[in-house]
């Protein structure tokens, strides 16, 4: 029994460090799911030779929480299997905090990148993990990125990676930005999440930092 | 006789290149793009669907191709599935190449018109985006729908991954029109329909001296009209012009024997598609660290791609384990995957669907494969993964894990033999 149990674990953990996990919360119409496309393409033109981008499969609605998957990878990605231990989760809009628990099954050292307006305290995301804070709706809204009336802040998070993810930088963001829109507004999101990597507030945990930047 | 459209199917190739947005090279895609890239890519001049999730993201793309003037296709909107392949069937027998998508109960719906299409033996290729069956209603994945039409008549090829699903559209056409039959490409809703990963997008060129231009198998002329598949009676009679023709069962017999000869096709068509493109789609099944191995799982879909990381993890735990990637389901490769599974001591088949009352479809044609070939190893039916149900890799592992080391121990029961094991099922 203790011989099983040894052998499941080895199972439960095999090469589950090869693979970078990054969880997306946000509402029906936030654009979660393009935006961890655009994550998973800027990733493989920075080099990760696997990755994978999906939605979680349900029935979604305006308003409704949501939540998109990206994986990257050195190797080619086998395991379609949904994320379970996140290395990543972004949270775009912080009312979610209230009602779902964004921090489930992420690593100990792992990172939560939070759209917040700034009034707000996160005691326990500080103190837990990696954490990165930013406005990015008083943000896109002051650059005009702006749908139907509402910010859009989805693209706009991207621009929190850079400090995240050493392999990816700007031009690898701005060519999978023009695989989505057209150039204007390629050329607008950009603006945004230059602004949004230049804004944000990180404090994250230097052993963590090195051991994404070797994955 | 002329060959209504012909000139059109000459004039498409002439004029087309590859999407301006997919340029031949290497895309991160979904799926669904990856289908309906394959499709834009062989010249589809009708495509005939209703919308269904998950297969809705096809037709939405190669609607946007038509209207964008990208293909000189006819895109005819349907009022359901039974019409798509309606319209499907009467645009093949005019000559066009056609090109449908569907799921599930969608697929259900068209189950009548899909045997007029295959006993009118014609070339019709359609996405089949894996979706369970309701009820209840599930809109997620797994494999009972084109499992269902199973004897419907139609080839049925299962893809692994995106990279497969565009391969597969574009050797499907190649083989549908060689042995005139159609060929359903099943790929996993969600698993791959949603889910964007590397691929590689071939060039219009390439694909164009790869697939030779359609020629149906009955031309139809506007001057001599005929009557199509006309009442046909058990035995063979004479027509109207004194030609002696088939009966109802010699019709059934040229199909089934058409079947049963595009084993060699696909193969066939495969390998070229290798010669040309640099790459093989899998043939009728593939093989992965079997060569020195006792025990063998056998599965199709996507699940036989994340299966290459659960024979590895067993590896490392010294268990002789190899997996078997069955892409050709119809027609089944009964003689080549009995002598891929000689001598292996027990084989676990994964079903993402059922035969109710019975096990998993793929497990009893294993089973009986084997027996016709004398082979007498233990084989196991597993079930996981019905309605979406989320399949990890360690519970493929451990369960392979611990089934060997039961079989090991001579601790496998009647119930193992004889019941379908579920994988993590909660009741």
């Amino acid at each position: 029994m203790e011989q099983y149990k040894e052998v499941s674990n080895f199972f439960r953990n095999y090469k589950k460090d090869n693979i970078i996990q990054i969880r997306w919360h946000g509402r029906g119409g936030q654009g979660a799911v393009t935006s961890a496309k655009i994550l998973a393409v800027a990733g493989f033109l920075s080099g990760y030779k696997g990755v994978t981008s999906a939605p979680f499969f349900g029935a979604e609605r305006r308003g409704a929480p949501v939540i998109a998957t990206t994986k990257l990878s050195k190797d080619v990605i086998c395991d379609f299997s949904q994320i379970d231990s996140p290395d990543i989760v972004v949270i775009l809009d912080n009312t979610l905090l209230k009602s779902i628990n964004i921090t489930q099954g992420l690593k100990p050292n792992g990172w939560v990148i939070l759209n917040t307006p700034p009034q707000f305290e996160y005691d326990f995301l500080h103190n837990h993990f990696n954490f990165i804070r930013v406005n990015a709706t008083q943000i896109a809204e002051e650059a005009g990125l702006v749908y139907a009336g509402i910010p859009l802040v989805n693209t706009p998070m991207l621009g929190t990676f850079l400090h995240v993810l050493p392999n990816i930088d700007f031009s690898h963001i701005h060519r999978a930005l023009e695989q989505f829109f057209s150039p204007k507004a390629v050329s607008k999101n950009f603006d945004v999440i230059s602004r949004v990597y230049k804004e944000c507030i990180v404090e994250k945990s230097e052993t963590h930092f090195q051991e994404l930047q070797q994955s | 006789m002329t060959v209504l459209n012909n000139e059109k199917t000459i004039s498409i190739y002439n004029n087309s290149s590859n999407p301006k947005a997919y340029p031949p090279g290497k895309h991160v895609l979904t799926g669904n793009q990856s289908a309906a890239i394959g499709a834009f890519l062989c010249g589809v001049q009708v495509i005939a669907a209703y919308p269904i999730t998950p297969q809705s993201p096809v037709v939405e793309e190669l609607s946007k191709f038509v209207e964008d003037g990208e293909l000189s296709a006819e895109f005819v909107p349907v009022e359901s599935e039974h019409s798509a392949m309606g319209v499907c069937i009467g645009a093949s027998i005019a000559g066009a190449r056609v090109f449908t998508a569907t799921s599930a109960n969608g697929l259900a719906y068209m189950c009548e018109q899909l045997h007029w299409a295959s006993g009118s033996r014609l070339p019709i290729v359609m996405g089949c985006v894996n979706r369970a069956m309701a009820a209840p209603w599930s809109v997620l994945n797994d494999q009972q729908d084109s499992m269902s039409q199973r004897d419907a008549g139609w080839i049925q090829l299962f893809c692994r991954d995106n990279q497969e699903i565009i391969d597969t559209v574009i050797q499907a056409y190649r083989i549908a029109e060689k042995v005139y039959l159609p060929v359903m490409v099943c790929y996993d809703g969600y698993i791959l329909s949603h889910t964007v990963m590397p691929l590689e997008v071939p060039d219009e060129n390439k694909v164009k001296k790869f697939l030779p231009p359609y020629i149906p198998h009955t031309p139809i002329d506007i001057n001599n009209p005929v009557n199509i598949n006309p009442v046909t009676l058990g035995e063979p009679r004479y027509n109207a012009n004194g030609v002696l023709c088939h009966g109802y069962m010699e019709h059934k017999y040229l199909h089934h024997k058409a079947l049963r000869d595009s084993l060699n096709i696909i193969e066939e068509v495969d390998s070229e598609y290798k010669d040309t493109f640099g790459r093989s789609a899998g043939g009728l099944f593939s093989l992965y660290k079997t060569d020195d191995a006792e025990v063998v799982i056998v599965c199709a879909g996507s699940l036989s791609k994340m299966n290459i990381l659960v024979v590895d993890m067993l590896r490392e735990q010294n268990i002789p384990i190899g997996l078997v990637s069955l892409r050709s389901y119809r027609p089944f490769p009964n003689q080549k995957l009995s002598a891929a599974l000689k001598n292996k001591k027990l084989i676990l088949t994964i079903d993402k669907s059922l035969s109710y009352g019975y096990q998993g479809p793929i497990c009893i044609d294993v089973k009986s494969c084997l027996f016709e070939a004398g082979i007498s190893s233990i084989v196991i039916s597993f079930i996981a993964g019905l309605g979406g149900r989320d399949i990890k890799p360690y519970e493929i592992a451990e369960t392979a894990y611990d089934y060997w080391n039961k079989f090991l121990n001579n601790e496998l029961n009647s119930e193992n033999i004889y019941e379908s094991q579920w994988i993590n099922c909660k009741y």
